[in-house]
C-alpha cells in the first residue's frame, strides 16, 4: 500500500521513484507492492524492524536485487544503482590492515576501475575536499580500522559522496554509535543533503533521532510501506492498516513511541528495543 | 675487509650456475608471493592460501609420477582446487573455513598417494623431501621461463584488477554498490594466488609456500598504513629473505653437523620470521605512517 500526502513531490520531478517494488525469495514477499517517491535535496527516513525489507529496498535501489515486479527511476533514468551512493550496514576492517580513510575515499571515486590509480593532483584535492566536507581531515591518515565507529562513518559517507550522486543511501548508520554520535552524524547529514542538494534515503528502527531533520517517512512493516511526512504516516490509523492490527502511536515530550500490539506480532518480537509488547520507534 | 666479506660470501656464489638459477627464480617467485599475499592478509584467506600449498603437493608429487616438471603439476592442481573453491562459496566467511577445510583434506590425501607410489615403484627417495619442502639448488633450468610466465601473469592480475580487488577487500557490500562484479574479481584473484602459492611450492616446498606468501605481506602491515606501499614493502621483505637465505645456504655447505649443507627453506622461513618480529618490534604502536 502506498500513501502519500499532499507534499508528494511530482514524479517527473523525483529524484528516486519506486514503483510497486515486489521482491519474492522461494515464496515468501519480502517486499510487497512499495511505492513511494523522494524529491530532490529531500531527507528521508526508511523505519521498520529488523527483517522489515529495509536492506532489500536498498539493495532493489542499488540494482543489486531485481524485483519480482515493479521498478525503481533514479533521477529520470531506469538504471537501478545509477548515481547512488551507498553507506552499508557492517562494516568491519581489522585494525591493523592497511587502508587509510583517504584510500577509501578515493576508492569512492575510481574503485570500480581497473588498474592502479596514478597519483595526481586534482584526484588528491577532491579527496581532500571530501574529506573536510565530514569534518574527517583529521584522521584521514589514520588506519579505517583503528577508527571509531563515528569516525568510520564519515569516511563511508565521505566515499559514497565523492562520486557526485543524486541520492545517498544508509543502511542502519546510528544503529551502533552512542547518542552522542549519532546526533552529529545526523546533523552532518542533514548539512550536506542542504548543501549539496542531494537527496537521503536513511534506515533505522528507531525513528526518533531523525525526527528532527526528516522531510519524509517511508514506514516498511511486514514488506508493505506507507510514506508522506512524519504527521501523515506515524498515526494510529494509518499504521494499524499497515500492519493489520491495531497499533498505537503516543506523542510524548517531542518523542514518537508507537505500541504495536499483541506481543507476539513478528514486529514487535524481532526487535529488541522494548519489552515485546510496547515498541518505542 | 676483503677476508671477512670473504667469510660471508663463500668464494664461487656468485658464478655458481645452480645460485644464478635460484636467485632468478627465487626472486620472482618471493616478489609474486608478496604482492599476491598482501591481498591474501586482507581478504583473511590466509587458511586458503595454505591448503592450495597442501593440494598443491599432490599435484607436485603426480608429476613426478608421470615424468613432467613439478611446478606444472603444482600450478595444474592448485588453479582447479581454486576454482573448486570458488565453488563451494569462498566469498562467505563460512564457506571459506568449509572450502578451505575440504580442498586441504582432499589434498594431503592425494598427496600421501602420490608421494607414496612415486617413492615406491621409482625409489626416488629425494621426492618426499624435495616436493613438501623445496629444493631450490636443484631446479631444472627449462623452469626460469615458465617461472617468468607465470608470475607475470599472477603480477598482471593484481596490477589489473588493483583497484576493485582493494574494494572488495575491504568491503564486498561498497564494492557491489559501485558496480565491482565481486565474484569476477575474487574468482581471478583465486588465480594469482594459486599461481603464486604454485611457484612457493617449488622454491621452498609444499608446506612452507604460506611463510612465503603471508610473512612478508604480515610483516608490511606492521610497518606502513598504504596498501600500495605495503605491497613494496612486502615485495623487498620476501625478496631479501629469499636471498639472503640462498647465501647462507650455500654457506652452510661447510656447517655442522653434516658438513653437506642446511636446506634453504630453513633459512628463508627463519628470516621471513626474524623480519617479522623485528617489524612487530620496531614500529611504533598503531603505526600511522
Amino acid at each position: 500500500m502506498s500513501r502519500t500526502g499532499p507534499t508528494a513531490p511530482e514524479l517527473s520531478d523525483a529524484t528516486l521513484a519506486a514503483e510497486g517494488i515486489t521482491v519474492r525469495l522461494s515464496g515468501r514477499a519480502i517486499l510487497d507492492d512499495v511505492s513511494f517517491t523522494i524529491a530532490r535535496g529531500e531527507f528521508t527516513g526508511l523505519i521498520g524492524a529488523n527483517g522489515a525489507g529495509k536492506t532489500t529496498l536498498f539493495r532493489v535501489i542499488l540494482g543489486l536485487q531485481r524485483p519480482t515486479s515493479g521498478r525503481v527511476r533514479i533521477d529520470g533514468s531506469d538504471r537501478a544503482g545509477h548515481r547512488v551512493g551507498y553507506v552499508p550496514q557492517k562494516f568491519l576492517l581489522d585494525p591493523d590492515m592497511p587502508v587509510r580513510g583517504r584510500d577509501l575515499v578515493g576508492l569512492g571515486l575510481d574503485g570500480h576501475r581497473f588498474g592502479v590509480a596514478l597519483p595526481s593532483r586534482s584526484r588528491r584535492r577532491l579527496v581532500d575536499e571530501m574529506l573536510e566536507a565530514v569534518d574527517a581531515d583529521r584522521f584521514g591518515d589514520a588506519r579505517v580500522g583503528q577508527l571509531s565507529g563515528g569516525e568510520q562513518q564519515r569516511i563511508l559517507i565521505a566515499h559514497a559522496l565523492i562520486s557526485r550522486p543524486k541520492l545517498l543511501l544508509l543502511d542502519e548508520p546510528l544503529a551502533n554509535l552512542d547518542l552522542r554520535s549519532a546526533q552529529e552524524i545526523v546533523a552532518l547529514l542533514a548539512r550536506i543533503t542542504r548543501e549539496q542538494q542531494i537527496s537521503v534515503l536513511i534506515s533505522a528502527h528507531e525513528m526518533n533521532p531523525l525526527l528532527p531533520v526528516m522531510d519524509r517517512v517511508v514506514y516498511l512493516a511486514g514488506g508493505r510501506a506507507a510514506s508522506g511526512t512524519a504527521q501523515e504516516v506515524v498515526r494510529s490509523d494509518v499504521l494499524s492498516a499497515l500492519y493489520g492490527h491495531h497499533v498505537d502511536v503516543l506523542r510524548v515530550h517531542g518523542r514518537i513511541i508507537v505500541v504495536a500490539g499483541t506481543g507476539h506480532d513478528e514486529h514487535a518480537a524481532s526487535d529488541g528495543s522494548a519489552d515485546g509488547a510496547v515498541e518505542i520507534v | 675487509m676483503h677476508q671477512v666479506l670473504r667469510a660471508i660470501v663463500e668464494p664461487g656464489f656468485f658464478s655458481s650456475s645452480p645460485v644464478q638459477l635460484a636467485a632468478a627464480v627465487g626472486g620472482v617467485v618471493a616478489l609474486v608471493a608478496a604482492a599476491v599475499g598482501l591481498f591474501t592478509v586482507l581478504r583473511g584467506q590466509a587458511f586458503a592460501g595454505e591448503a592450495l600449498g597442501d593440494i598443491g603437493a599432490a599435484g607436485g608429487s603426480s608429476a613426478y609420477l608421470i615424468g613432467i616438471a613439478p611446478l606444472w603439476g603444482f600450478v595444474g592442481i592448485a588453479v582447479a582446487a581454486a576454482g573448486v573453491m570458488e565453488m563451494i562459496g569462498i566469498q562467505r566467511a563460512r564457506g571459506r573455513d568449509l572450502a578451505t577445510g575440504i580442498v586441504l583434506g582432499a589434498g594431503f590425501g592425494l598427496a600421501a598417494l602420490f608421494l607414496y607410489l612415486g617413492t615406491t615403484f621409482d625409489n626416488t627417495t629425494g621426492a618426499t623431501v624435495t616436493i613438501l619442502f623445496g629444493s631450490i639448488f636443484a631446479l631444472d633450468r627449462a623452469i626460469l621461463p615458465a617461472a617468468l610466465v607465470l608470475g607475470a601473469l599472477a603480477l598482471a592480475i593484481i596490477i589489473a584488477c588493483y583497484r576493485p580487488l582493494l574494494l572488495s577487500s575491504v568491503s564486498p557490500d561498497l564494492a557491489a554498490a559501485r558496480g565491482v562484479r565481486i565474484r569476477w574479481i575474487g574468482s581471478l584473484y583465486l588465480i594469482a594466488l594459486a599461481v603464486a602459492v604454485a611457484l612457493s611450492a617449488v622454491t621452498i616446498g609444499a608446506i612452507l609456500s604460506t611463510a612465503l606468501l603471508i610473512g612478508p605481506a604480515a610483516t608490511a602491515l606492521q610497518l606502513t598504513s598504504r596498501p600500495g606501499r605495503a605491497i613494496a614493502v612486502a615485495g623487498l621483505t620476501g625478496l631479501g629473505a629469499m636471498w639472503l637465505g640462498l647465501l647462507l645456504a650455500y654457506d652452510s655447505y661447510d656447517w655442522p653437523p653434516l658438513h653437506h649443507g642446511w636446506p634453504v627453506s630453513f633459512f628463508v622461513v627463519t628470516l621471513v620470521l626474524i623480519a617479522y618480529l623485528a617489524a612487530r618490534v620496531l614500529a611504533p604502536r598503531g603505526a600511522r605512517r
